[in-house]
């Protein structure tokens, strides 16, 4: 057993783990949070109810569970790493038969307390999988093809799973978590390069064909995929949403309006303010220091991540917390060029501020993976 | 399983450095995120700023009092009167039915009327208000306030609207208002955003159309911050608008009222004008309408009711309609043929009875003939042969250029709808219109103020005051906007012979003054008013040589509508001349028996400015004359106490 060459003595035990927490992780999570409580207070009109409130009960599970998953050593999650990627491929086939349907895709299983968004359970399952993987792996085969081909099929299977829900953010998302975990575990350049190139050689081919003979795709697809990318051309429908989320954004200038003061989201000219815009309400009412702020807050997270990578010598562990930074990193960059009318409009929360119980719960379990390998590394 | 440390080793390597350098491409990004945001919150920061208050804030505009219509002496014509009109908000009131229940025990509801409320309220926001009564009396809204708590959503608004006091008295002059229709934006290219405030009135004819400008006012505003659905949340500010200014006319009410009253049942028009400054005191159509009507909406059965009465009580005949002058129109050809040097006052004419011109036998209307006729004799007694022999003389050309320069065959300019330019035909227009060449019995026919020519009871007017001032004087009817008065209408002196007119005046006054003049029944006593004036009967329809030979030509005899009408122009006093007034009373006979009488009693009150004293007018009418008085005066009384209690 790999544990084995941990100097085991060196690794704390019990109740003494909690000095060797990674604390500014902590505090840095829970500032991130503590932004989210005070933007829900301020677009439920300066109400703790109907979503500061249960965020911070949320938030405080969050905090218990993170702490419950740190204490037990790296190893048994890595030897489970196999069982909760195949639970999670048994939810996503259970959605598709069980899930209830929300906005127009089955994405939650009901469990009575919470509802459980198996592609969200996904994605840390996803990391964890491909980092066992790849510590399991000999160095040398990393980038043999048919060890090349089995991570491809692992990540496939989950990604055409969730796409069926249909939840293209988040199957996108899956699919480039994975293929980064592939190019950290070492994978040789060339793959990469090829299966870019052949995508971008697929696009430009498909724009190509416009209005051509050989059209690729049928027109209506084109126009779906003209509002998806420039939602301007349709104000009132698509583009109403992301234009009214940048006039947010926009109007709060350097320090904003002040809190509680941002008419868009106020007057609910802001969509999904409490959701997938709200660095809009943040933006507005605090300005360009506000979002900044919070930026920093996430590059901090990200940072201390990496650093705490770097210097874990076990392969698995430094593969997972790069896994999770990365997970982290996709979330809030893609919300917020989403936000920001740089990316289209796909659904995906931002990390920790947004009102949602199973994506908070499932990235503090996966900061609770973080600890966990940050206590228990080699020393 | 197991590995060699160094493989460890070597891949913890690889795996740093591809951390570190994905971590670098990770902040790099973040770094493109905090250029946009500065690129969006501090570069276009205005530009955003600027569409975040366009949404949110939302202006209304504040209607403006219509300015108001007075008379010559500050007595209202038009006003504004608050009105009164019941509004519910679905989200309000938490059950629509039974609060509707409720509200129509205390008020009567229209049941249309609250059927589309009701419709209304199912398709609009919970939160718009919508109209379930209008023009709501003040006890009605009275009785809803008190008992407001048990009518949740239910709120009563208040708005102004015109009134006409006095009723059907002004209503051809200042006319109404109604609300804004599709034709009336239709003709603005771009309707001013103030026609688009519910309930917004705009003049329809009259005055009210005429100066709609003048009278509207310009709105007020009302900042409203609103949120995403349209619900009001907050009023941010307000600019109230300006009243619209006020208009005095120079009619006087209390002439006009008594004109009215002498009109009676009959299809008549009256202009009386001031001969200093052209100011038309009286012009007054019968029978008139309620224009109030028209402000609510006039039902079908009211409107069938006025369009298809054969007295045309919507016409505006004083400057709408257009009829031949008859022998009004010979003091015209006269002076047209004395400026031309063809005639002299005293030069004579035979007339047997008619006129051989052409082949054709034009008649006189004394058949038995006049004899031997001067000027003054032959205006006085109104004969038409005189004039066919100086039509013959002075040709249509120099007859129609003495008519425009006295008024007629010109439109005026005065704020009325369809004002008529009348006609006054000469050889070209007879060949431009009709297609035909001018013929000498055309000219024949016009001397008198038959065939083509046609004038309004304005132009009558505006001709007698000519004549009897010889200035180009032109109708004033506004006196004053908004305190400022408006120039005379004096006009200047026209350039005819003094001598001329000087004979003409005093063959007008034979007309009315001489014991064979035709208008001696009417004449006045009082020696300071002495009236000059002159009858016309138009001709409805030509008397067929049938007719003549079974001598059915007494008008009495004919339905009323083939019946003559009956002009009378006339200016007093007529040496000193104060006011001229014209006469037409549509199907009325004979001028000197249905028009005449009526001048005299117009010009007695307009010099007296009330009921004139009895011995104005000649002893055996004072009888007559006393109990006509009292009646018009109780009819008169009647209406303004009706008027009172209305407001």
């Amino acid at each position: 057993m790999t544990w084995l060459e941990y100097s085991v003595k060196t690794v704390p035990s019990g109740w003494r783990k909690i000095l060797y927490l990674n604390w500014p992780l902590v505090v840095l999570l829970s500032a991130v949070a503590g932004i989210g409580f005070l933007m829900l207070y301020s677009v439920a009109g300066g109400s703790w109810s109907p979503w500061a409130e249960p965020q911070m009960k949320r938030y405080a599970l969050g905090l218990a569970v993170m702490f419950a998953v740190a204490m037990v050593p790296i190893w048994f999650w890595r030897t489970m790493s196999l069982v909760f990627y195949m639970t999670g491929l048994g939810l996503l086939v259970m959605v598709e038969f069980f899930g209830s349907v929300g906005m127009g895709a089955q994405r939650w299983i009901d469990l009575g307390f919470m509802r459980l968004q198996p592609s969200e359970l996904m994605k840390i399952a996803l990391v964890m999988f491909l980092a066992a993987y790849y510590d399991w792996l000999p160095n040398n085969k990393v980038s043999r093809p048919l060890w090349v081909i089995l991570p491809v099929l692992i990540i496939l299977l989950p990604t055409f799973l969730t796409l069926a829900q249909p939840d293209l953010g988040t199957a996108l998302l899956l699919m480039i978590a994975g293929g980064l975990m592939m190019f950290l575990a070492g994978v040789h350049w060339a793959y990469f390069a090829t299966v870019i190139s052949a995508g971008v050689g697929t696009i430009w081919a498909v724009f190509q064909s416009r209005g051509t003979d050989w059209q690729l795709i049928e027109d209506y697809q084109f126009r779906r995929i003209d509002t998806f990318l420039d939602p301007t051309t349709d104000p009132l429908g698509a583009g109403y949403h992301i234009t009214q989320a940048k006039i947010a954004m926009g109007s709060g200038g350097w320090t904003g309006r002040g809190f509680m003061q941002g008419t868009q989201s106020r007057l609910n000219f802001l969509p999904e303010k409490h959701t997938d815009f709200i660095f809009n309400t943040l933006a507005e009412e605090f300005g360009f220091v506000g979002g900044v702020s919070l930026l920093i807050l996430y590059v901090l997270i990200l940072v201390f991540c990496i650093i705490s990578a770097v210097q874990n010598k076990d392969r698995f562990s430094s593969l997972l917390i790069l896994g999770i930074g990365l997970t982290f990193f996709l979330f809030f960059a893609v919300n917020m060029s989403m936000v920001m009318g740089l990316a289209p409009v796909v659904g995906v929360p931002l990390p920790l501020v947004s009102y949602g119980g199973s994506a908070m719960l499932v990235l503090m379990l996966a900061f609770g993976l973080v600890q966990s390998a940050h206590i228990h590394r080699p020393r | 399983m197991r590995r060699s440390p160094r493989e460890t080793h070597e891949s913890a390597v690889r795996i740093s450095r591809r951390g570190l350098l994905l971590g670098s491409a990770q902040l790099a990004f973040a770094g493109a995120l905090a250029l946009r945001m500065r690129y969006v919150q501090v570069d276009q920061a205005d530009e955003f700023r600027l569409l975040a208050e366009e949404n949110r804030i939302k202006f209304e505009l504040l209607p403006p009092a219509r300015g108001r219509l007075f008379d010559r002496n500050g007595a209202i014509i038009a006003d504004n009167e608050p009105t009164y009109r019941i509004v519910m908000v679905r989200e309000d009131a938490d059950d629509v039915d039974r609060v509707i229940g409720r509200l129509s025990q205390l008020v009567e509801l229209d049941e249309s009327d609250l059927n589309r409320a009701i419709e209304e309220m199912a398709k609009t926001r919970p939160f718009i208000p919508v109209t379930i009564a209008d023009r709501v009396s003040w006890e009605d809204i009275s009785r809803v306030a008190v008992n407001a708590p048990a009518l949740p959503g239910v709120k009563t608004e208040v708005g102004l609207s015109r009134v006409y006091p006095r009723g059907d008295l002004f209503a051809h002059v200042a006319g109404y208002v109604g609300p804004v229709s599709e034709r009336d934006l239709s003709r603005y290219e771009d309707p001013p955003p103030i026609l688009r405030i519910p309930r917004f009135q705009i003049g329809k004819v009259g005055v009210e159309a005429k100066h709609e400008e003048i009278l509207r006012g310009t709105a007020g505003t009302k900042q409203l911050e609103v949120n995403a659905v349209g619900r009001v949340m907050r009023e941010l500010g307000r600019r109230e608008g300006e009243a619209g200014a006020d208009i005095q006319l120079t009619l006087d009410s209390d002439l006009q009222d008594y004109v009215k009253a002498r009109l009676g049942e009959e299809s008549a028009s009256v202009v009386v004008m001031d001969t200093t400054h052209g100011d038309l005191l009286a012009v007054a159509s019968a029978p008139s309408y309620d224009p109030n009507k028209f402000v609510r909406g006039i039902s079908v059965a009211d409107y069938a009711f006025l369009r298809d009465n054969d007295h045309r009580p919507l016409a505006s005949k004083t400057v709408q309609d257009a009829y031949p002058p008859g022998s009004t129109f010979k003091m015209v050809t006269a002076l047209a043929a004395m400026d031309a040097g063809l005639v002299a006052p005293d030069e004579t004419v035979w007339c047997p009875g008619h006129l051989e011109v052409g082949g054709r036998r034009f008649h006189c209307w004394k058949s038995a003939g006049h004899g031997h006729m001067n000027l003054e004799q032959s205006l006085r007694e109104s004969c038409d042969v005189y004039y066919y022999d100086l039509a013959l003389k002075v040709g249509i050309e120099r007859i129609a250029e003495t008519a425009r320069r006295l008024g007629l065959g010109e439109s005026h300019n005065v704020p009325m709808s369809a004002v008529t330019s009348g006609l006054i035909p000469d050889k070209d227009w007879k060949r431009r219109e009709r297609g035909a060449d001018w013929v000498i019995g055309d000219s024949v026919n016009a001397s008198i103020g038959q065939g083509f020519v046609l004038s309004s009871p304005l132009q009558l007017a505006i001709m007698s005051a000519r004549l009897a001032t010889g200035r180009s004087i032109t109708p004033r009817l506004i006196k004053s906007i908004d305190g400022l008065e408006t120039p005379s209408q004096a006009g200047a002196d026209m350039g005819f012979n003094p001598n001329h007119l000087l004979q003409l005046r005093r063959a007008m006054f034979a007309v009315s003054n001489n014991r064979r003049g035709t208008a001696y029944g009417s004449r006045i006593i009082a020696e300071s008013m002495r009236m000059a004036g002159k009858t016309g009967t138009s001709q409805v329809r030509n008397i067929t040589a049938a007719e003549r030979a079974r001598g059915v030509t007494s008008n009495a005899d004919l339905p009323w509508n083939r019946r003559d009408h009956a002009l009378f122009v006339a200016f007093a006093p007529w040496d000193d001349p104060k006011i001229a007034v014209s006469v037409v009373v549509e199907h009325g006979g004979g001028g000197s028996t249905a028009a005449a009488p009526i001048a005299r009693d117009v010009v007695l009150q307009a010099l007296y400015g009330e009921d004139p004293p009895l011995d104005a007018y000649p002893t055996k009418d004072r009888r007559r004359i006393e109990a006509q008085q009292e009646r018009l005066a109780r009819e008169r009384e009647a209406r303004q106490a009706e008027v009172s209690s209305r407001a």
